[in-house]
């Protein structure tokens, strides 16, 4: 038997299962690519001949992380980011399950490009890869895609990306007609007329740096008009990066009238705000861009409570070419397949969000939203798992990185808790030295 | 002919990107210093050798009639070479990027860089990766230092003082770097530092800058000892920030029945061009209350001063 075959026994761990509301020390069992059992006392008198057995003390043991929202250059932009590089970046930050969005060139708005990635994924990269299609033809807003083929090519769910659909009567009729498929809807919220020339958030800052401010409207605007046709069409909507307060408001009226509406929040908003740019840095550039302290609090406070539903990455290769230009000039984005989770335990570690909470949105909720087999610990599961210390502290070099391009806002940061292992299917593909 | 200056004021930086950050001693040392200078100008011989030897580069990435000539006029006087880069029709065409730019000239080995650039916080970033020192002659709507500071030395030497004096600043406060730049240094001399402008054209959170807020004329320039007004671009007036020159010119134009609101030995600045009939009447601009000429001349006094306080910090001063 191959050595990266054989049975794995994570021994006494600290077991976390967000799936099922469980933190308890144990041992975990995989054996074949899934999980076997976690429980209390496997022991290593318990399991089969030949089982490698890796001694967790002080280690959590949890489901590998699903990131909802990264963007890949493959097809298209291979200098920025290949399915490979990303999938090394995802096993070094603990993500066992990238999904992809449709934003490549071509777009993937067609099922043999859906094809296409899939098999890209399966020749050449070390984690699982799900990619969105389409929400239209192109990400014009203006042709609804083969939503049917699209989904039977493997298509996980449907967005126009970093885009949204401004012109209603086509968001109406697409959300009608991918209801009738049961497809998830994830729309970026922002209505780009009110964006305009802006590149950072309005504001006394904006002001300050003489730079044009995009309003929170923008945003709730969007949303809002979202929300009253999905209660006209009852199709599955899935809000793609919120940012602010008052989105927030718009999101809890929705939930109250129980549409079927979930919200992501990326870890840029959740764990930095407008003043980290401080002298233009553009590294600090994302779309939506980063909101005041107080949104990103409010931000926090609502996925501690649920109501936010999902912690992506929003992962967005740049290059120098495309970043190191002045701030209005530069691209929007920011790298976090391999910070996400290190970042997101900074709000474990202040207190502001249960470590339950946290994994249950980078893991067992996408898991929900996309029906994906991962982000659980229960037998018969697929044994994608990570195994996090949580309390190591470490500085984020970014030569280090294992994306192409080293665009993060994280750049020397110092950091508490990091991932040690990461297992897909059964082996381990990446592992802390 | 070299004498000294009497002010052996040092800046005390190796740039001046801004005046925020300056402190209450260094934009007082930089104008009295400058003073020194004006009367050398009018002067038959202005030439000093103060940065003889040293290479100054005017970049402009925005075409410039009057900083840039001022800039060129300062370096030379102080006996610098004076290079201009003309960006427009250069590299930066063929896709040079702006850090490709800051690379070549640096390895030429200047000893100051004076940049204008259309985006807020490029002349940071070039300062970033230049081994000479950098001035900032207007980024985006960021800064304009030198622009803040002649406006500073011209109301002091008309009015004996900056404390405690109004000072109005009306029009396009949202694009213009000169406001910003403004509002920062009249704060620090003491100054009530009030805005006047459509709220289309006001950045939001500007109150948070330590500016009054005024949104018609009348109440705008009630009581203010110094009337600033700002160009209004073209692209502006077509209807997406105000309906139309008529409309912007009948309430926020700068006339002689408006500039009655303000004490009756108000001064009037404009940093120029001017778009007459636009932001201001021509009776006014060139009227007996009008700085405007004076602020022009006071410009090439700041710039030396500025040349020669940051040189004096530079490598083998």
């Amino acid at each position: 038997m191959p050595a990266d075959r054989r049975p794995i026994l994570l021994a006494n761990a600290r077991i976390v299962d967000p799936s099922r509301d469980l933190d308890f020390p144990g041992d975990l069992l995989i054996a074949e690519g899934v999980i076997r059992e976690a429980k209390r006392g496997i022991g290593a008198a318990g399991v089969p001949q030949g089982t490698e057995v890796i001694d967790c003390r002080g280690k959590i043991v949890a489901p590998g992380l699903i990131d909802m929202r990264a963007f890949i250059g493959e097809p298209g932009a291979e200098h920025r980011e290949t399915l490979a590089t990303a999938s090394q970046a995802a096993a070094a930050g603990g993500v066992t399950t990238i999904v992809c969005q449709p934003d490549t060139s071509p777009v993937i708005d067609d099922h043999a490009i859906v094809d296409f990635i899939l098999r890209r994924a399966r020749d050449t990269a070390i984690v699982n890869v799900a990619p969105m299609a389409a929400l239209t033809k192109g990400l014009h807003g203006k042709e609804m895609t083969e939503i049917g083929l699209l989904k039977a090519a493997g298509a996980v769910a449907f967005t126009d990306g970093a885009r949204s659909v401004t012109n209603a009567q086509v968001m109406r009729r697409t959300l009608t007609y991918a209801r009738d498929f049961d497809v998830l809807v994830v729309h970026h919220t922002e209505d780009p007329d009110l964006i305009g020339e802006g590149v950072m958030n309005e504001g006394e800052f904006a002001a300050r740096l003489g730079l044009i401010g995009i309003p929170s409207a923008a945003e709730t605007i969007m949303l809002e008009r979202d929300m009253r046709l999905v209660a006209l069409t009852g199709s599955r909507y899935h809000a793609a990066s919120v940012t602010c307060r008052e989105t927030l408001d718009v999101l809890r009226r929705a939930r109250d009238q129980n549409l079927p509406v979930t919200a992501s929040a990326s870890i840029n908003h959740l764990t930095l705000n407008e003043l980290d740019i401080g002298p233009y840095r553009t590294f600090f550039k994302v779309s939506p861009p980063l909101r005041a302290n107080d949104d990103r609090a409010a931000l926090a406070e609502a996925l501690a409570s649920g109501l936010i539903d999902v912690v992506m990455s929003d992962h967005n290769p740049q290059d120098v070419e495309t970043k190191r230009l002045p701030f209005a000039e530069a691209a929007a984005g920011a790298i976090g397949l391999e910070t996400m989770l290190a970042a997101g335990l900074r709000l474990v570690h202040d207190g502001s969000v249960p470590l339950l909470r946290l994994l249950h949105a980078m893991s067992t909720r996408p898991a929900e939203l996309l029906t994906l087999p991962g982000g659980t610990l229960r037998a018969g599961a697929p044994a994608d798992i990570i195994v996090i210390d949580q309390d190591a502290p470490w500085v984020l070099d970014p030569d280090s990185l294992k994306s192409k391009c080293k665009n993060t806002p994280f750049d020397e940061a110092r950091l508490t808790g990091r991932v040690v292992r990461t297992i897909v299917a059964g082996r381990t593909a990446y592992e802390y030295a | 002919m070299n004498i000294a200056t009497k002010s052996s004021f040092v800046l005390n930086r190796r740039h001046l990107l801004g005046i925020e950050g300056l402190s209450y001693d260094e934009i007082t040392g930089l104008l009295d210093l400058s003073e020194e200078f004006v009367t050398l100008n009018r002067q038959v011989e202005k030439k000093r050798t103060s940065l003889r030897g040293r290479t100054q580069i005017n970049l402009f990435f925005e075409s410039s009639t009057r900083t840039q000539s001022s800039f060129e006029l300062a370096g030379k006087r102080l006996g610098a070479d004076v290079m201009n880069m003309a960006v427009g029709s250069s590299a930066m065409k063929k896709g040079e990027t702006l850090i490709d730019t800051a690379m070549t000239l640096n390895a030429m080995h200047p000893d100051i860089l004076v940049m204008r650039h259309h985006a807020s916080g490029a002349v940071e970033l070039l300062s970033q990766k230049v081994d000479g020192s950098v001035i900032n002659a207007g980024d985006g709507a960021h800064e304009h230092p030198t622009q803040a500071l002649l406006d500073a030395l011209t109301i002091r030497r008309n009015k004996g003082r900056i404390e405690g004096l109004t000072v109005a600043i009306c029009g396009d406060i949202m694009h213009s770097r000169v406001a910003r730049s403004n509002i920062v240094l009249l704060n620090t001399l003491g100054a009530r530092v009030r805005v006047v402008a459509p709220s289309t054209l006001l950045p939001a959170g500007i109150e948070r800058m330590g500016v009054e807020i005024a949104r018609d004329m009348r109440e705008g320039l009630a009581g203010a000892d110094i009337v600033m007004m700002l160009r209004l671009q073209r692209e502006r007036m077509n209807g997406s920030f105000v309906p139309s020159v008529q409309e912007y010119f009948a309430y926020y134009g700068l006339d002689s029945r408006k500039l009655a609101f303000a004490k009756p030995d108000a001064l009037v600045m404009h940093p120029g061009p001017m778009n007459r009939g636009v932001e201001i009447d021509s009776s006014v601009a060139d009227g007996a209350q009008s700085l405007i000429r004076e602020q022009v001349e006071m410009g090439v006094a700041v710039r030396m001063a500025v040349l020669e306080a940051l040189s004096r910090n530079l490598p083998n001063a």
